[in-house]
């Protein structure tokens, strides 16, 4: 077998089932093994090589399966870098193949050479250059390991065009070992302990968990904690859905635009029990002003996200679904109790906060407020939808006012925060999730980074629906520049836009326009309806130009000194 | 505080960038940085020389881990060891320098590797601190050239960084 047909039949064994790639010059051999030797691989073939990124890492996030890249050396690689940055900071399992010049020619400035495994190496879990047909198929092996257990993340495998070729033998390899990476499968018991002790004596506790929840499966035990524990939960934006929105004991979203009752519990607590969370600077506000009272314990997988941003007080480095589970364990058998009158003085306290509504907004007027977009939105779909976004207010927006029930259901670029992720990972999730409803909350600015995708999505049949919130703004840049910038609002105004309707009608789907507020929820409905069911459908939604994404923490600000309105 | 961190990495074209571009990412600073094979040919031993608290340095050990072409990682600082660090100066001397520079040396308990009429090459070993001192009496003016291989160390005793 060549090894382009051993990648193939390795990828097949895998059981991945969608490979999203662009062919090119330096994989045209792989290109012919997958058409010669593949039998249940489906291969997508996106319109730009960022896309195919993002693409795969939306499936891996709505499925938790690893996500499969293929593109070509030089400007496919490169291409393909935002994507796999993107995937790197949100901890997302994926595999991305490129090609190389020959290894004869590495080196000297072949066409269409980068060093892709320097380029990429600050931005992946790790990679590989295989110079040596024998080694692929147990560098493929490695790869899929390293990319899915432990903390999740890209890895990267450059393929020179010479070893595609070159003949070797091919059996699966059903082990893998690797001396320097052993994932940990297990926190300290003792920690553990100390922590529930800790947890039980606290007073006004909150539970702060984020992404890792999801990437680590554990939804269903941080269910049964919370509710077992009785405190409050607020959850980080990569971490909505793993604890219902619609639980009474789940006070939002924290951060720079989470809830004021999320922000003010965190920093009036006295013990913040941190899980798959990383002290992300979005998150945290001023360090110096952070929590003044609250002990901390923080349970991640990751040692190096322990003791990185804020000091703790008890770190479990462990998988989160085995940590809950002691956790769960240890409480059943315990004899300790909650102080319960502490515990009810805290929620009487966190109760007031919530009254504040703080994500009310006036929805009066003749135009369309953004924030009635989205929870129109989530009327039509019933808050069941899968939901990508891209960067922006309508990523704040979407986050905010659609509340999410389940994990894996938010697909959003958190860490890096990659204009153009939504279309692409709508696909991705929509080629996962075929029968369910995928939409994509997007802005005018956003949607144009990667508008190329409605021709992928044409030819592959993904009815994903696209809502783009239509400022005529950078609304997120424009609204720091009304705060931070004296109303300068240097080239944060979208000039020359297209007709998005007649657009998205060119690439043969659907497109409609929404201006009026009266007729919004009706609509969408028959966005959503069974009218539309199998078309992709470009909802072109005006929007308010003034309207601001609050509450909000400014920059260099603590968490309890919001602007509520 | 300075740490000398110890490591053992996988023998492989590419693992150096990968602990270099690692301080160069996050900002941390390498003084001094050695690397070279072992006796086992799978693996390669670094050494390398960083300051900070010793949560950064803490941090800088567990991003270390991290990396995937590093197998072990130590920080020599935190136990009893023996640093080393080789040095080659190279001294213009001529007329009454020469013989001082001959008991500098023979102080510091350097050798004279290199002769020529106008010039002395010493070789001296020892911790980093005794070859700054002996630059420090060295007039800078007469100092040609100097080449530091930067620190290497082992933990004293019976104590080994292996698999």
């Amino acid at each position: 077998m060549t090894g382009a047909q051993i990648l193939i039949h390795y990828l097949e064994d895998e059981g991945v089932e969608h490979l999203w790639g662009y062919p090119g010059g330096a994989v045209l051999p792989i290109y012919d093994a997958l058409d010669t030797d593949a039998k249940n691989l489906s291969h997508i073939l996106v319109r730009h090589e960022q896309a195919a990124v993002h693409a795969a890492d939306g499936y891996a996030r709505s499925t938790g399966k690893p996500g499969v890249v293929l593109v070509t050396s030089g400007p496919g690689a490169t291409n393909a870098v935002t994507g796999i940055a993107t995937a790197y900071m949100d901890s997302i399992p994926m595999i991305c193949i490129t090609g190389q010049v020959p290894t004869g020619m590495i080196g000297l400035d072949a066409f269409q050479e980068i060093d892709t495994v320097g380029v990429t190496r600050p931005i992946v879990k790790h990679n590989f250059l295989v110079k040596n047909v024998d080694d692929l198929a147990s560098t493929l092996k490695k790869a899929f390991y390293l990319a899915t257990t432990g903390r999740p993340g890209p890895v990267v495998i450059d393929i020179p065009k010479d070893v595609q070729n070159a003949k070797s033998t091919y059996a699966f390899p059903q082990e893998v070992e690797m001396r320097s990476y052993l994932p940990i499968t297990k926190g300290h018991g003792g920690q553990i302990k100390k922590a529930v002790e800790m947890m039980l004596s606290s007073k006004r506790p909150v539970l702060y968990t984020g992404g890792g929840v999801i990437l680590g499966d554990a939804s269903a035990e941080l269910v049964e904690l919370t509710h077992k524990l009785g405190f409050p939960i607020t959850q980080t934006l990569m971490g909505l859905g793993a604890f219902p929105a619609s639980d009474k004991q789940s006070v939002g979203m924290l951060g720079m635009h989470g809830t004021y009752e999320a922000n003010l519990s965190m920093h009036n607590s006295d013990l913040i029990i941190a899980i798959g969370a990383r002290f992300d600077d979005r998150v945290t506000g001023n360090l110096e002003k952070f929590c003044p009272d609250a002990k901390i314990i923080h349970v991640d997988i990751d040692p190096a996200s322990i003791s990185k941003n804020v000091l703790v007080d008890i770190p479990i480095v462990g998988p989160v679904k085995q940590v809950l589970t002691e956790m769960l364990r240890i409480l059943d058998k315990t004899d300790l109790t909650m102080d319960q009158e502490a515990l009810d003085d805290w929620w009487l306290q966190i109760e007031g906060w919530r009254a504040t509504n703080c994500l009310r907004y006036d929805s009066a007027g003749v135009k369309i407020k953004p924030q009635a977009a989205v929870e129109a939105v989530w009327k039509s779909t019933k808050g069941d939808a899968y939901v990508s976004s891209d960067v922006g207010q309508h990523q704040m927006f979407a986050a905010q006012y659609y509340p999410f029930d389940k994990p894996r259901r938010w697909l959003n670029s958190g860490g890096l925060g990659t204009m153009g992720f939504g279309l692409p990972a709508a696909m991705g999730a929509k080629m996962a999730f075929p029968d369910e409803t995928v939409l994509c909350i997007t802005g005018e600015g956003s949607i144009q980074m990667n508008i190329q995708e409605l021709s992928t999505c044409l030819q592959y049949g993904l009815s994903v629906k696209i809502i783009c919130l239509n400022n005529g703004f950078l609304g997120m840049v424009r609204q720091w520049q009304e705060f931070f910038y004296e109303r300068r609002y240097s080239m944060s105004y979208m000039d020359s836009l297209p007709d998005f309707v007649k657009l998205t009608e060119s690439y043969g789907h659907v497109g409609i326009r929404i201006d009026d507020p009266k007729t919004l929820q009706a609509q969408l409905d028959e966005v959503f309806s069974e009218k539309y069911k199998n078309r992709l459908v470009f909802v072109d939604i005006i929007t308010d130009q003034q309207e601001n994404v609050y509450p909000m923490i400014p920059a260099g600000a603590g968490l309890n000194e919001m602007i509520l309105v | 505080m300075k740490h000398i961190i110890s490591m053992l990495i996988e023998n492989e074209s590419g693992a150096l960038s990968r602990v270099s571009g690692l301080f160069s990412a996050r900002g941390y600073n390498i003084h001094a940085l050695t690397v070279a094979p072992t006796e086992d040919d799978s693996l390669s031993r670094l050494t390398l020389v960083t300051s900070g608290t010793s949560q950064e340095v803490e941090q800088i050990v567990k991003h270390l881990n991290r990396l995937i072409d590093v197998v072990k990682v130590l920080d020599l600082t935190e136990g009893l060891h023996i640093e080393r660090e080789l040095m080659l100066i190279k001294l213009s001397a001529t007329g009454d320098t020469r013989e001082e520079y001959k008991r500098l040396v023979d102080i510091f308990r350097g050798d004279i590797v290199d002769v020529t009429a106008t010039t002395y090459t010493v070789q001296m070993v020892g911790k980093s601190t005794k070859l700054d001192a002996f630059i420090e009496v060295i007039d800078p003016g007469l100092i040609l050239e100097t080449v530091r291989s930067g620190t290497v160390g082992v933990m004293r005793g019976e104590k080994c960084l292996h698999l």
